[in-house]
C-alpha cells in the first residue's frame, strides 16, 4: 500500500525505496496472521476438540455480530474519526425492533423501524461530528450514554421476547457455515474491495492521512465521513438484530462493553489510530484472532474476570506493536 | 465594563442560570423542591462525582480523557475494603491511604502508558477501564465487601455532621475542590496544565515537561478516583466489584463537559465545574420528585452531555465571529 504514495521530498533527500519482501511482510496484518497461527497452535495443545472447525465456527457467531461492526469501525478508524457508540445504538435499535412487533406491527416493519433506529443514530453522530465540527471522541462518548439510555427507557429493565421464528440466525447453515459467519465473510470482501479497489475507498485513505490536503484536492470530505457515520449507524443495527435473533430476546444491556471488543478488532488488525492506515484484510483476520484467544480461554478455563483483563491489555499491546510497525515503515 | 458585566459575562454564569431555573421549574410544579430538606438531597449526590470530576478537569484540560476512573475507584475500594475485612481492628484513616495510593498507581500506570508510548488517551483508558475492572473481579474473588466489615467510623462520616446537618464528605468533596483551584490557578504546575492544553506543540517550546506534567495530571486522576473509592464505601457501607464505580466516568465527564470545561483543552474552571456537578445533583434530585422512573437517567445524563458540547460549540463561534469584528475595525 505505500508503495504506490508518491515520494514528495523538496529539502531531504528521499530515503531508498524499502525492498518488496519488506513492504510485503513488515506491516501489521503480518503480525496478526502470525498471532493467529500461533494461538491456533496453542489452542490446539490446550485441547484436542479445539481444532474442530465446527467448534471455532459456532464460537464465532457470538462475536460475528461485533465483528461486522468492527468492519466500519475500521473505515472510520482509517478516516481519522472514532465511533464509541456502537454497541449502545445495537441495543437501543434492537429495542426499537423489539418494541416494534411487541406493540403489533408487522416483521417487515419492526425490522424497518429497527434498521432506520440505526441509520439515524449514525445521521446523529454525523452531524454533530461534521457540522458541528465537535470532536468525534466525545461526541461518541455522549450518544454511547444517550443510545443505552434511551435503550433503557423504552424496554425498562424488562427482556422483551422476539417471535419465535425469528430466534436462530446462528442455527441457520449455508453450506455447513453458520449465516453469521457468512455475513461477516461476505461483508469483509465487499467492504475490502471498497476500501481497497474503488475511489472512494482511497479517498477515506487520504481523509485521514491529511484532511486539509484531502480538502484541497477536490475530495467532498464532509460527505464521506456522513456516508460511513450513517454506514455505522446501519451496520450496528444489523448487528443489533442478529443479537436479537441469536439470544432470543432483548434487554437494554444488549452488547453492553462491546464497543472494547470493536476497537480492539480494528486495533489488532493494524489500523492506525490516528488515521490513514489499516486494512479490511486485518480487521478481519484480528476477528478470528480474537474468537480464538476468547475460545481458547474458554477451553483453558480462564475466569471471565481474567478474559477482560486479557482484552484489555491486548488493546495497549495492540497498539503500541501497530505504532511501532509504522514508524518503522514510514518513509 | 462594570464589575457585575463582568460577572455576567462568564460562562459560569450561564451555567448558574441554567441551575436557577431549572430549580424554579422544578420548584413551581413541586414546591418541596425548594426546601432545605431537598438542597440537602441535592448536596448528598454529588460529593463522589464532585471529587472524580476534579480529576476528569485536569486530565481534559490537559487535552487528554480518562474513562477508566470507576475501574480505578473500584479497584482502590476494593483493596481498602479487603484491608478491612482481613483487619477489622486497623486504624480505619488507613482506608484512605490506601485508596489514594492504589488509584495514584493505576492513574500512573495510565499516565506511563500515554507518556512513553505515545498512544492515545482514549484507547490507553478504554483498555485499562476493562483492565482494572478485570483485576477488581480477580482480588475480590467476585466477592462483594458486606456491610458489617466497613468501619462503622468510615460509614458515620457520611451520616454525622460537623455543622448545619451537611455530613463529612460533602466538606470534604467542597474541600478537594478548593484545593484543586488554589493547584491550578496559584502554582506553576497548575498554569502549566492549561498551557500544555492550550497549545500541546508550543508547551515544550516554553520549557514545559510535557512528560511530566502529563504523568502527574493522570495521577492525580487515579488519586482522586481513589479516594471517591474509599468514599462510595462510606457513603453506601459496601463495595461491589461490579456496581461500585461502574459508569462512573460518564457521570465525571458529563459534570465537566457541563461545567463549561472545553474538550480542546486549555480551557475550563473549577467553578464551573463545581456548577456542573450541583446541575447534575439538581438533575438526579428532581427526577423521583417528578416521578420520573430512574431508567430516564441515562438518557438524560447523555443529552444533557451533547447539549453542553453544542452549546460550547455555539459559544466559541460567537467567540470566532466577535474577534473576527474586532480584527476588521
Amino acid at each position: 500500500m505505500t508503495t504506490g504514495t508518491p515520494q514528495i521530498a523538496v529539502t531531504r533527500d528521499a530515503a531508498p525505496p524499502r525492498p518488496g519482501w519488506h513492504v510485503a511482510l513488515v506491516r501489521p496484518e503480518a503480525m496478526t496472521l502470525v498471532l493467529l497461527i500461533i494461538g491456533i497452535f496453542a489452542g490446539s495443545q490446550l485441547s484436542e476438540f479445539f481444532l474442530d472447525i465446527n467448534y471455532i465456527l459456532k464460537s464465532f457467531t457470538i462475536s460475528a455480530e461485533f465483528a461486522i461492526v468492527a468492519l466500519v469501525l475500521t473505515m472510520v478508524i482509517i478516516a481519522g474519526e472514532i465511533d464509541l457508540s456502537p454497541a449502545a445504538s445495537m441495543a437501543l435499535s434492537a429495542c426499537l425492533f423489539a418494541w416494534a412487533q411487541d406493540a403489533g406491527l408487522g416483521m417487515p416493519l419492526a425490522i424497518a423501524v429497527g434498521l432506520g433506529a440505526g441509520l439515524l443514530m449514525g445521521l446523529f453522530n454525523g452531524v454533530m461530528v461534521i457540522a458541528l465540527q465537535l470532536p468525534s471522541i466525545i461526541v461518541t462518548i455522549g450518544t454511547l450514554i444517550l443510545y443505552r439510555g434511551l435503550a433503557q427507557v423504552i424496554a425498562g429493565d424488562k427482556s422483551i421476547r422476539v417471535p419465535d421464528w425469528f430466534i436462530g440466525i446462528d442455527k441457520i447453515m449455508v453450506a455447513g457455515i453458520p449465516l453469521p459467519v457468512v455475513i461477516f465473510v461476505v461483508l469483509s470482501l465487499l467492504l475490502g474491495l471498497v476500501l481497497g479497489m474503488t475511489i472512494f475507498g482511497r479517498q477515506i485513505y487520504l481523509i485521514g492521512t491529511n484532511e486539509e490536503a484531502a480538502k484541497h484536492v477536490g475530495i467532498r470530505t464532509r460527505r464521506i465521513k456522513m456516508t460511513l457515520f450513517i454506514m455505522m449507524g446501519l451496520a450496528s443495527a444489523v448487528a443489533g438484530l442478529m443479537t436479537a435473533s441469536r439470544l432470543g430476546s432483548v434487554r437494554y444491556d444488549l452488547g453492553l462493553g462491546g464497543e472494547l471488543q470493536m476497537v480492539l478488532m480494528a486495533m489488532l488488525g493494524g489500523t492506525y489510530i490516528f488515521g490513514g492506515r489499516g486494512t479490511i484484510l486485518g480487521t478481519f483476520l484480528a476477528a478470528w484472532l480474537l474468537v480464538i484467544v476468547s475460545t481458547g480461554m474458554i477451553v483453558a478455563n480462564v475466569l471471565p474476570a481474567w478474559q477482560l483483563c486479557v482484552l484489555g491489555v491486548l488493546l495497549i499491546v495492540s497498539i503500541i506493536a501497530t505504532n511501532f510497525i509504522y514508524s518503522r515503515t514510514q518513509r | 465594563m462594570t464589575a457585575l458585566g463582568h460577572i455576567l459575562r462568564r460562562r459560569e454564569a450561564g451555567i448558574a442560570l441554567m441551575i436557577v431555573i431549572f430549580c424554579l421549574a422544578v420548584g413551581a410544579y413541586k414546591p418541596q423542591f425548594l426546601t432545605l430538606d431537598s438542597a440537602r438531597i441535592i448536596l448528598l449526590l454529588t460529593p463522589l462525582i464532585m471529587i472524580g470530576a476534579m480529576g476528569q478537569m485536569l486530565v481534559i484540560l490537559a487535552r487528554h480523557v480518562d474513562l477508566s476512573m470507576g475501574s480505578m475507584m473500584a479497584l482502590a475500594a476494593m483493596a481498602s475494603g479487603m484491608m478491612f475485612r482481613y483487619a477489622p481492628d486497623i486504624w480505619w484513616p488507613l482506608g484512605f491511604v490506601l485508596s489514594i495510593g492504589v488509584g495514584m498507581a493505576l492513574g500512573l500506570v495510565n499516565g506511563l502508558l500515554v507518556t512513553v508510548f505515545r498512544l492515545p488517551a482514549i484507547i490507553v483508558t478504554l483498555g485499562t477501564l476493562n483492565l482494572y475492572r478485570g483485576l477488581t473481579f480477580i482480588m475480590s474473588d467476585a466477592k462483594q465487601i458486606d456491610r458489617q466489615y466497613v468501619p462503622s467510623a468510615l460509614k458515620a462520616m457520611s451520616q454525622t455532621s460537623p455543622i448545619l446537618g451537611i455530613p463529612w464528605i460533602i466538606f470534604m468533596s467542597f474541600g478537594v475542590a478548593l484545593l484543586t483551584w488554589w493547584f491550578v490557578m496559584h502554582t506553576r504546575l497548575g498554569r502549566q496544565i492549561y498551557a500544555l492544553g492550550s497549545n500541546p506543540v508550543a508547551a515544550p517550546l516554553r520549557g514545559i515537561d510535557v512528560t511530566r506534567v502529563t504523568l502527574i495530571v493522570f495521577a492525580i486522576s487515579g488519586a482522586l478516583s481513589g479516594l471517591a473509592g474509599i468514599m462510595y464505601a462510606s457513603r453506601w457501607g459496601f463495595v461491589n466489584p461490579s456496581n461500585t464505580g461502574s459508569g462512573f466516568e460518564f457521570q465525571v465527564i458529563a459534570a465537566v463537559v457541563i461545567g463549561g470545561v472545553s474538550i480542546n483543552g486549555g480551557v475550563g474552571t473549577v467553578l464551573g465545574t463545581v456548577l456542573g456537578v450541583l446541575l447534575l445533583g439538581c438533575v438526579a434530585a428532581a427526577l423521583p420528585l417528578l416521578g420520573i422512573p430512574g431508567t430516564t437517567q441515562n438518557a438524560i445524563y447523555g443529552s444533557v452531555i451533547l447539549a453542553a458540547l453544542l452549546i460550547d460549540r455555539l459559544v466559541r463561534l460567537q467567540g470566532q465571529r466577535s474577534m473576527l469584528k474586532g480584527a476588521r475595525i
